[in-house]
Formats: C-alpha cells, sequence, structure tokens
C-alpha cells in the first residue's frame, strides 16, 4: 500500500520535473539528437517507407530543425504520437518539438501553454464518403456514422456544424488514421472527417482512391504547425525561422539546385544573411553561421518539400491552394532576414 | 510473616527507545512513519511548486465548462453543450455498464466452464481446458481488438440491406438487424407513459427515470415477494403434513397477472428498427464497441472464474459428494445442492478479486472507441482541457469508490456464506 502511493507520487513528480526543464536548445546539442514528435502514420505528411526512414511534409520540417541545430538533417528520433499522447509528450519533456499537423488554437495557445512557431500548412476540416452513397453536399449527413479521431479539434468542429445545420450524426471515436481506415473501408462508418489534407493523403493509400470523393464543404479553419513548449523562447525562435527560412528561400529562389552556388554569395543580401555569408543572424539565434544552408540542404526549401511529399505529382495531389507565397495569391509570408 | 515488596520501580531513560525490546519496534514505526510523510509532503509541494511554475495551478473549474464533443452510446440526455461533469457522468455510466453486463457473463461463463473442465466425458474436459489456456494466455487488449475486429469485418454493413436483393436481410421475422456498426434489437415503447422524474435537480448531475420503469419494478417486486411468501407456507405445510400443496399456478399468476395489467394500462408495444437513410432508426442499438467489449472482458475474465470454481469444487472433500450420491441423489442436483453451495466459501474471495479486474479492464474501451469514463473525462476531456493532473486524479478516485463499492458489497456477502466456526 505504502509502496504504491509512493510510486504514484513518484511519477507524477516525474512528469511535472521533466516539464519543468528550460534551455531545449542546450539539450538537444548535448544529445546530439532532436527529438520530434510526429503522427502514427500518415502518409505525405509522417510516415516511415519501404525502408523504414521517415518522410513526409512534417517530417521535412523536423530534419531541418535538426540540420539548422546540428548539422545533420538525420540526426532526429522520431516519436509517434497519437492525436490524444501528442499534447503529453511535449509538456513532458519526451519531445522537443511536435511537428504533427496540429491546429493552431487559443486555447492551445494560451492555456495548454505551448507555443505555435508558425504555420506550415493552412488546412480545413473535410468530409470523405464513398462515391456508391451518392451524397453530394455534407448537409445530406444526416443520421449518418461518422469516424473521428478522438482528442482533436476536428471532434469539436464536427459537433458544432451537426448541431448548428440541426442534423444528427453518430461519432464513432478513434484513436489512430490507420484504424479509422480500417473501419471506414469496412463500412462500419459512413464518413471520415479530420482535415482535408489528412483525407487526402488516406485515400492515396486506398486501392481504388476514385470509389471516395471529398464533399466540397470545408467546415473548419485548422492552421496546422509545428509547436514548442511555452516560456523557452530561445528554442522557440530557432524553430520559427527554421520555418521561415524554407518559406523565404521559396520567395527568393533559392531551391536545393541553386544553394551551393548560392552560398558562395550572391548580390542580394536577404539571400547572403539567410544563407550566413553575411551578418550574424545565426550567431543571434544561437546557431552556426551556416544554419540556414544546413536546414535547406536536407530537402530544399517549402516549395520543394511540398512538392516532393504532397503535391499534385505525389498520390496524394494536393494543390497548392492557400498554402502559396503570398507574391501568388497564397497565405505564406514569412517576415524579412534582417 | 512474609512482606511484599514492590518489584524496583525503573525510570524511563531515552536510550531504551533503542535498547529495550519493549519500545524498539515502536520507536522504529515512528521513525519509518516520519520519514515516509516528509517524502511524500515533499513530491507534494514539488509537484505543485512545478505546475505552479508553468502556471497551471490545479483547479477544477474546467468541469463547469461545455463540453462540445458528443458521445455516441447515452443513457441519459446529453448534448455537446452540457459540461464536462456531465459528460464524465455519462462516460461513468457507460463503465457501469459494461463491468455489470461483464460480471454476470463472466460469472455464468466461468462457473459453467469451470464444472465442465471436472466433467468425465474427456472431450468436454479437454475443450474446456483448451478454452481456460487459450483466453487466460493472450492479453485482454487483443481479444478485445480481435472480437472488433470480427465484428466489423464479417457482419454486413447497414447498406447492404438496401435494395430490391439485398446481400443481407434482418433476422426473426425482420425485428433484429445484425450489422457491423451492432445489434439493432426492438425497444419497450409506451404509448400511455407516465413520463419521467427528474432526479437530482436540473443541473449537470440531472438524472431523469423512466416513472413507467419504477412502476413495473414496483409491481414485479411485490408480485415476487408475495409469490415468496406462498412457497414459504407451502414449505411449513409440507414439514407439518408431509404433504406440499399445489402452489405453481397461483404464484406463476401472481407474478404474471398484476405486470401484464400494468404493461396493457401503460400501452407497451415494441418499436421496431428500420432501415432509413445511412443507418437502421428505432429500436435499441447495441453498439460494435459495448458488444465487442463486452463478450472480449466476459470471455478474458471467464476462464479466470472457471478455473476458481474448479479449484473451489475440487476443495470439497469427495466424501460429500458420495455421501449424496449414496442418498441416492443424482449427479445434476448433487452439482447443484450439495458440491457448489460448499464451494462457494472457497470461490466467492478470489471471485470478487476478478470482478474487479473486469471492471479495471473496462478502462481499455478507448481501444474500440467505447465511451467510458476513460474515453470522456481521461480521454476527451483531458486533451481538449489540458488538465492532466485533475482528471487522472479524478478518474483514479472514481475507479478506486467503484471497485471499494463492489468489495464492500461482496464482503458482507461472503460474510454471511462464509463457514460459522466454533
Amino acid at each position: 500500500m505504502k509502496n504504491t502511493v509512493i510510486l504514484g507520487a513518484l511519477t507524477i513528480a516525474g512528469l511535472s520535473a521533466g516539464a519543468a526543464a528550460a534551455g531545449t536548445l542546450d539539450d538537444v546539442k548535448a544529445r546530439g539528437k532532436l527529438n520530434c514528435g510526429v503522427t502514427t502514420g500518415l502518409v505525405g505528411f509522417a510516415a516511415p517507407d519501404a525502408n523504414g526512414e521517415w518522410k513526409g511534409f512534417d517530417v521535412a520540417v523536423c530534419r531541418a530543425v535538426a540540420a539548422a541545430v546540428l548539422g545533420d538533417g538525420s540526426a532526429v528520433e522520431f516519436v509517434p504520437t497519437t492525436g490524444k499522447t501528442r499534447f503529453t509528450a511535449l509538456a513532458s519533456g519526451e519531445i522537443d518539438v511536435l511537428a504533427r499537423n496540429t491546429t493552431w488554437t487559443f486555447s492551445r495557445d494560451v492555456d495548454l501553454k505551448f507555443e505555435f512557431t508558425g504555420v506550415n500548412y493552412y488546412d480545413g476540416q473535410g468530409f470523405m464518403v464513398p462515391k456508391e452513397l451518392g451524397v453530394s453536399s455534407a448537409k445530406e449527413l444526416d443520421g449518418a456514422t461518422v469516424c473521428i479521431q478522438t482528442g482533436t479539434t476536428t471532434e469539436l468542429n464536427l459537433a458544432d456544424f451537426f448541431r448548428s445545420n440541426n442534423i444528427s450524426y453518430e461519432p464513432v471515436p478513434i484513436e489512430t488514421n490507420a484504424e479509422a481506415q480500417q473501419q471506414y473501408l469496412a463500412g462500419a462508418c459512413d464518413v471520415y472527417t479530420t482535415d482535408a489534407s489528412g483525407l487526402a493523403a488516406t485515400r492515396a493509400t486506398f486501392e481504388s482512391p476514385a470509389d471516395h470523393v471529398l464533399l466540397p464543404e470545408i467546415i473548419s479553419k485548422e492552421p496546422l504547425g509545428p509547436l514548442v513548449r511555452h516560456g523557452d523562447n530561445e528554442w522557440g525562435d530557432v524553430v520559427r525561422w527554421t520555418l521561415n527560412a524554407l518559406i523565404t528561400a521559396e520567395e527568393l529562389g533559392v531551391t536545393s539546385a541553386n544553394l551551393a552556388e548560392m552560398a558562395g554569395g550572391t548580390n542580394n543580401p536577404e539571400i547572403n544573411r539567410l544563407l550566413g555569408t553575411e551578418g550574424t543572424l545565426g550567431e543571434m539565434l544561437g546557431l552556426s553561421a551556416d544554419w540556414g544552408k544546413n536546414a535547406l540542404s536536407v530537402g530544399g526549401n517549402y516549395g520543394e518539400v511540398f512538392a516532393d511529399n504532397i503535391g499534385e505529382a505525389t498520390p496524394i495531389g494536393l494543390a497548392r491552394g492557400l498554402n502559396a507565397q503570398w507574391t501568388e495569391g497564397g497565405l505564406l509570408y514569412s517576415p524579412p532576414f534582417r | 510473616m512474609t512482606t511484599l515488596t514492590d518489584p524496583p520501580k525503573e525510570s524511563f531513560r531515552l536510550s531504551m527507545l533503542i535498547y529495550d525490546t519493549r519500545y524498539r519496534s515502536m520507536t522504529i514505526q515512528i521513525i519509518a512513519l516520519i520519514g515516509f510523510l516528509l517524502l511524500l509532503g515533499m513530491l507534494v509541494t514539488n509537484t505543485a511548486q512545478n505546475l505552479a511554475t508553468l502556471g497551471k495551478e490545479p483547479s477544477f473549474r474546467f468541469l463547469g465548462e461545455p463540453a462540445s464533443y458528443d458521445i455516441n452510446q447515452r443513457l441519459l440526455e446529453y448534448t455537446s453543450r452540457d459540461s464536462h461533469l456531465r459528460a464524465a457522468l455519462l462516460g461513468l455510466l457507460n463503465t457501469l455498464v459494461v463491468a455489470f453486463l461483464g460480471c454476470i457473463t463472466a460469472t455464468i461463463l466461468g462457473v459453467i466452464i469451470g464444472v465442465l473442465r471436472l466433467s468425465s466425458n474427456w472431450v468436454v474436459a479437454k475443450l474446456t481446458t483448451i478454452y481456460v489456456e487459450i483466453f487466460r494466455n493472450v492479453p485482454v487488449l487483443l481479444w478485445i481488438v480481435f472480437t472488433m475486429a470480427i465484428m466489423i469485418e464479417t457482419m454486413p454493413a447497414p447498406r447492404a440491406f438496401k435494395g430490391e436483393n439485398p446481400v443481407a436481410t434482418m433476422a426473426l421475422n425482420d425485428s433484429v438487424a445484425v450489422t457491423n456498426r451492432g445489434i439493432y434489437i426492438p425497444e419497450p415503447l409506451f404509448s400511455r407513459s407516465l413520463g419521467d422524474v427528474h432526479l437530482l435537480g436540473q443541473g449537470s448531475m440531472r438524472f431523469d427515470v423512466s416513472l413507467d420503469l419504477i412502476a413495473i419494478v414496483l409491481v414485479l417486486g411485490l408480485s415476487l415477494w408475495g409469490a415468496a411468501k406462498i412457497k414459504l407456507r407451502a414449505d411449513k405445510i409440507q414439514e407439518k403434513t408431509g404433504e406440499r400443496p399445489r402452489t405453481w399456478h397461483t404464484r406463476l399468476g401472481l407474478i404474471v397477472v398484476p405486470t401484464a395489467v400494468l404493461l396493457v394500462a401503460l400501452g407497451f408495444h415494441f418499436g421496431y428498427p428500420e432501415l432509413k437513410g445511412f443507418n437502421f432508426k428505432g429500436g435499441t442499438h447495441l453498439r460494435n464497441s459495448l458488444i465487442a467489449l463486452w463478450l472480449a472482458l466476459s470471455l478474458y475474465t471467464a476462464a479466470f472464474i472457471a478455473e476458481i470454481v474448479r479449484a473451489g469444487i475440487l476443495a470439497v472433500s469427495h466424501g460429500q459428494t458420495e455421501a449424496a450420491a449414496a442418498l441416492g441423489i443424482r449427479p445434476g442436483k448433487i452439482m447443484s445442492l450439495v458440491v457448489l453451495p460448499q464451494a462457494m466459501r472457497v470461490i466467492i474471495p478470489p471471485l470478487i478479486s476478478n470482478w474487479l479486474n473486469l471492471t479495471k479492464n473496462s478502462s481499455l474501451a478507448i481501444a474500440v472507441g467505447y465511451m467510458d469514463i476513460t474515453g470522456t473525462l481521461m480521454g476527451i476531456t483531458l486533451n481538449q482541457t489540458g488538465r492532466e493532473l485533475e482528471t487522472v486524479l479524478l478518474t483514479m478516485l472514481i475507479y478506486l469508490s467503484i471497485s471499494l463499492s463492489i468489495s464492500a458489497v461482496m464482503n458482507w456477502y461472503n460474510k454471511r456464506v462464509k463457514l460459522v466456526e466454533r
């Protein structure tokens, strides 16, 4: 009895002690490895490939941060998290950064004490149904059984959407994307709802993707981005500006093809500051001067990462849409490197 | 003349706390207790301090805020605008339902299998041995997931019931639909319903109970009590005169007639499930998650209960069986009248702990999306509010109370059936 109490208390104390640790940047440098929280497997965003190597859009963010800090894009320990476990993993210090298509919301930012370091994908919640059901709008889904990933914002949006449209539904809470896929394909639910990008990624892995349609309604704003613990601003800055470096590089036309050439020096001072041949931006972040070049050397700029993992040439086939540069009508707008 | 002198009075010295065996154990215990309390205090303050640094002082105010999520299996009325507290209450009821159903099924199955394992029929004995070994030696989580997967993959989806020549049809004269979303069965309805009684006010804890149900339970209870009285009287007459009056028809009538009259008065009828749109409407929906969890927990725990029952039966001396056989009692009767009642005394204590295990194992429900207390309070609520410490403590407290209540009831029962020793 006494032992149980002690063990229980130790566990709680251990959890909270880990959460209080600061100086993540030093920790990562000392460890020589970045612990990055990703999904348990969503093709295109974060999933191990045939060789067991993690690939994807969110994975690219992890690798870019690792390259910026440690100079090596493969010095990443990927920690798969579910919708339910991700915040505990980050708060307890198990992971340094969470790049798991997580929606930036007020309460997560303010109440859960996290810090979103930017948006790497502007998304919205959508619905996927089998074509044979003949549904063309989400408002026709009265009485449908809907699979949702539990512990996500989609769960709350879904409740609000059906309530405000005065239609009924039967929620089936599911832990991971893989389980949801299984239930959906077996017909245990009529509809699968999550972020539209996630739906496209899931559909791409189906045997016959053409048999399933995404409904036109997008019922929420889901700005997805990497997040870190609140209160460690130096580390937050590193992650924020690594993401900004990828976005700025696309805007300035720095690609993996011309990276080496441009790192030799150009006559555009912003490119020079980004790649570390001018100014002391790297030093200000507590990183080496060529941190930006390192970050870009892993998978190229934002546009290249997008095209390689989820772009129109991939099976997932997402258009840039809102995720185009601001100069091309999108929402991507990085503050200047100055 | 003899004089009685008092033994010399020893004065108390501090060193006696260690060197005197009368005090030593007390001293050690007090020191250990102080040390333990200090450690506990340190852990608590440390936790509180760290939470304060994080800006997350423990607070239970989140329980009053709107939950904003839906729960599929609702025993009470609930919408997504209700509070987290109410969501937790619904989760708790779902936990209790599956635990209650599971305990009953596991016990019945366990007793049958335990008895069959001792059968002299080689095939039956071996088959039940295989059952016990298979279920006992695979983690229950796998059984839960496995049962769910079988239901989802092998049973027809509701859309298979559609069309001119449907792939699947409803069973039992179109009254039961077996689908991979669960089983739809007819529901009892009352056309002249008495309405609901609102217990516990109108707040988050509101608990509406159908007056129809209360009336039926009352009437049935009174009838059963009357029937028991008649049987008692018959027993007395039999003991006095050796002749037993025929009472079965009056007893049966007493039980059936009042309830039947009440049901007719309330306008009792069945509501049948019907395919409308995406799903079956009407009827009671036993969700696949409930069935998978219930079945898996029952089958798993039954394997343990079977072993307990077998041990209990083996603990009853074989002489009892032989003596009963010598009196000419048939084997079935020997088991139910002589052996099992005595075996119960050995069976009950370990049976309690198996019921507790089943109740606690029901927290694996989220694996199949069953919204129990772990799924609501410690799942979605925790996730949406970020109050880990508070929700986990609250959930632990709830499980503790459930388990202690089960123990209390079963210990009381155990005391009653225990062998009175002289």
